[in-house]
């Protein structure tokens, strides 16, 4: 077991500042979004993987430099996709968003569309939005064009990456990237937040009067 | 969506996703419906464009009221005890993970035309007008009383007193983003386990064989299940109405006058202020908890419903909120099932009461939990994120 858990190629420093996110995958169903992660975090592939269940919730740190750090909190859909019932709830203070289609399916970039016009709409206004044109090893069977969908990418302000979680092509690039993005001087004061960290507002594991909210 | 499940829960209000994360973590094969394309059902919050067509057949909202995304508006009026039964729950499933709490600014009661403040501390218990001294030493030391003995007839008094205790300022949280954010907390777990889900689904039928349940029927696909757990709304014909309730949601400019700009309040006009058999509860949050935008704050009127003029009934309460720019008038039935579920294996919940907290619906999970299940709730702390990665990771 431990043996598998080895980071890919980027190990955390403690040094310097640390800044942590919240990123949530979307996508239609089996476009590859939980083996993104699964490379990301593990450097693994699995080509039988079933549809999500049990873990939903991975982290991930980046090391930008030798003075900043950051670490993903990555929320998986735990298959609440596929009958077109996630919870906005999932996407709630995400500080990022990686929405993932599959290059051999055409409908499958239509679907990336309208989750980023529901992440316009409903998420917060700062997000980082990415969008993975993944299963580039199969690009003997590509149904959308890569200047489509970056044509795409750029009109509506996403990053662009066409991935493989197979091979691990541009997996690290991806979210590397996003980290780069990311708002860091905005945040003067780097503290987590959402995921349950509940930053805002007070710990119900906590037992004392003191954990109030103070903003 | 032609397959065969342990359990197909129907409608997901908080009871209903309650019982079906309880029941996936069990490692029972759930599926769980709702005819909305919103999770919630009764216990949901809408945004703006939601209300305005459940409520003004699709009119688009004004612009004053700002952005869509700044709104989360709760259909019931309820908070959660710091130290209750849902606090319990949320904690051992850790489904806190998933939301955010914040506290309930103040308490207060109407008596004699004005709005007291529910003392917090002892500090405020000495500066309350609500009692003269020598009653505040009376009620000490009838409290002090309660506390050692705590007979079931005064849980609800040393609840509400560890419940102040617990945070201080009110007994009462409240999830940032609206009470719909319980359900669909309930719901990640459920679905973490192994939940499918479905929204925006017509429920057509329980279907029934020799008077036991065998599956769900949504136009020509049958999902098949040995039990159905269900709102009232999906099953008419086993629940009867033992009340009605009258909610009005309204829109306001501002904090209500006399309580101290509180950003969040519950206020009770006692029954016997108004001549009336029941209180007239009214709770209000704001942008403070993410449930409107700066210039707005919500606040939700309601009572059980005593005569045939149920608006005239709110009136008392609707007064003390200064100016409305927005009201929304709902006059619910409160449904109980007929029978326990035992014969057919359909299990019902009971509607939302019109208490202010979610204590009666926690007893309604237990009673359910153990209908379905044949035994007590126990609850277990769940597996860490950690231990829960690793377990996946072996599957």
């Amino acid at each position: 077991m431990s043996s598998s858990r080895q980071a890919p190629a980027h190990q955390p420093q403690p040094a310097g500042k640390l800044f942590q996110f919240k990123l949530v995958l979307l996508g239609e169903s089996a476009v590859g979004k939980s083996s993104l992660v699964l490379r990301f975090v593990k450097d693994q592939f699995d080509d039988y993987r079933e549809s999500t269940i049990g873990a939903a919730f991975l982290t991930q740190t980046i090391c930008l430099d030798d003075a900043t750090t950051v670490k993903f909190e990555i929320w998986d859909t735990a298959g609440q996709e596929r009958y077109k019932s996630l919870a906005p709830m999932y996407y709630r203070n995400a500080n990022c968003a990686v929405v993932v289609y599959d290059i051999t399916q055409s409908s499958s970039l239509d679907k990336a569309k309208s989750w980023v016009k529901e992440l316009q709409r409903q998420a917060d206004p700062n997000i980082v939005i990415a969008l993975a044109g993944n299963k580039n090893d199969l690009s003997a069977r590509r149904a959308i064009a890569t200047e489509d969908a970056q044509a795409y990418a750029d009109e509506a302000g996403l990053l662009f990456f066409e991935t493989s979680a197979k091979t691990a092509a541009n997996v690290n690039e991806l979210f590397t990237s996003i980290a780069k993005k990311l708002p860091l001087d905005m945040l003067a004061n780097p503290r987590p937040r959402g995921a349950g960290l509940n930053t805002r507002g007070i710990d119900l594991n906590r037992e004392n009067r003191e954990a109030g909210c103070a903003c | 969506m032609d397959e065969t499940y342990d359990v197909i829960v129907l409608g997901t209000g908080l009871t209903e996703c309650i019982l079906s994360g309880l029941l996936s973590v069990g490692g029972k094969k759930v599926l769980h419906m709702d005819r909305n394309d919103y999770y919630g059902g009764e216990s949901a919050s809408l945004s703006l464009t939601q209300l305005f067509k459940k409520f003004r057949d699709g009119a688009a909202p004004p612009a004053t009221l700002g952005k869509e995304r700044d709104y989360n508006i709760d259909l019931i009026p309820k908070f959660m005890m710091a130290n209750g039964g849902l606090v319990k729950i949320l904690t051992h499933t850790d489904v806190t993970r998933y939301l955010e709490f914040k506290q309930i600014a103040g308490s207060f009661v109407y008596r004699d035309g004005k709005i007291a403040k529910v003392p917090a501390t002892e500090m405020e218990a000495l500066n309350s007008p609500l009692m003269g001294l020598l009653e505040k030493r009376r009620l000490k030391k009838f409290l002090d009383y309660l506390k050692e003995l705590a007979y079931k007839t005064t849980e609800r008094i040393v609840l509400y007193m560890s419940s102040m205790a617990r945070w201080g300022k009110s007994p009462y949280l409240y999830p940032l983003y609206g009470l719909g954010e319980l359900p669909q907390g309930f719901a990640r777990l459920s679905a973490i386990y192994g939940g499918t889900y479905m929204l925006d689904k017509k429920v057509d039928e329980i279907v029934y064989e020799d008077g036991k349940v065998i599956g769900v029927r949504s136009g020509d696909e049958i999902a098949k299940c040995s039990q159905v757990i269900c709102d009232p709304s999906y099953a008419p014909g086993k629940a009867r109405k033992v009340a009605r309730v009258i909610r009005a949601i309204c829109l306001l400019k501002g904090p209500i006058p006399n309580t101290d700009n509180a950003d969040s309040l519950q206020l009770i006009i006692p029954q016997n202020q108004v001549n009336r058999s029941n209180d007239i509860y009214i709770a209000s949050v704001s942008a403070s908890h993410n449930v409107c935008d700066k210039n707005h704050q919500l606040a939700i009127v309601s009572t059980i419903v005593e005569t045939d003029k149920p608006e005239l009934e709110i009136q008392p309460g609707l007064a003390l909120l200064g100016p409305i720019t927005e009201k929304f008038i709902q006059i619910a039935d409160i449904c109980e099932p007929t029978d326990s579920g035992e014969v057919d294996q359909v299990f019902l919940s009971k509607s939302y009461d019109a208490t202010s907290h979610f204590e009666t619906v926690c007893d309604d999970v237990e009673n359910i939990y153990k209908r379905v299940t044949g035994h007590e709730l126990v609850l277990k702390q769940r597996p860490s994120q950690q231990e829960e990665q690793d377990m996946a990771a072996h599957q």
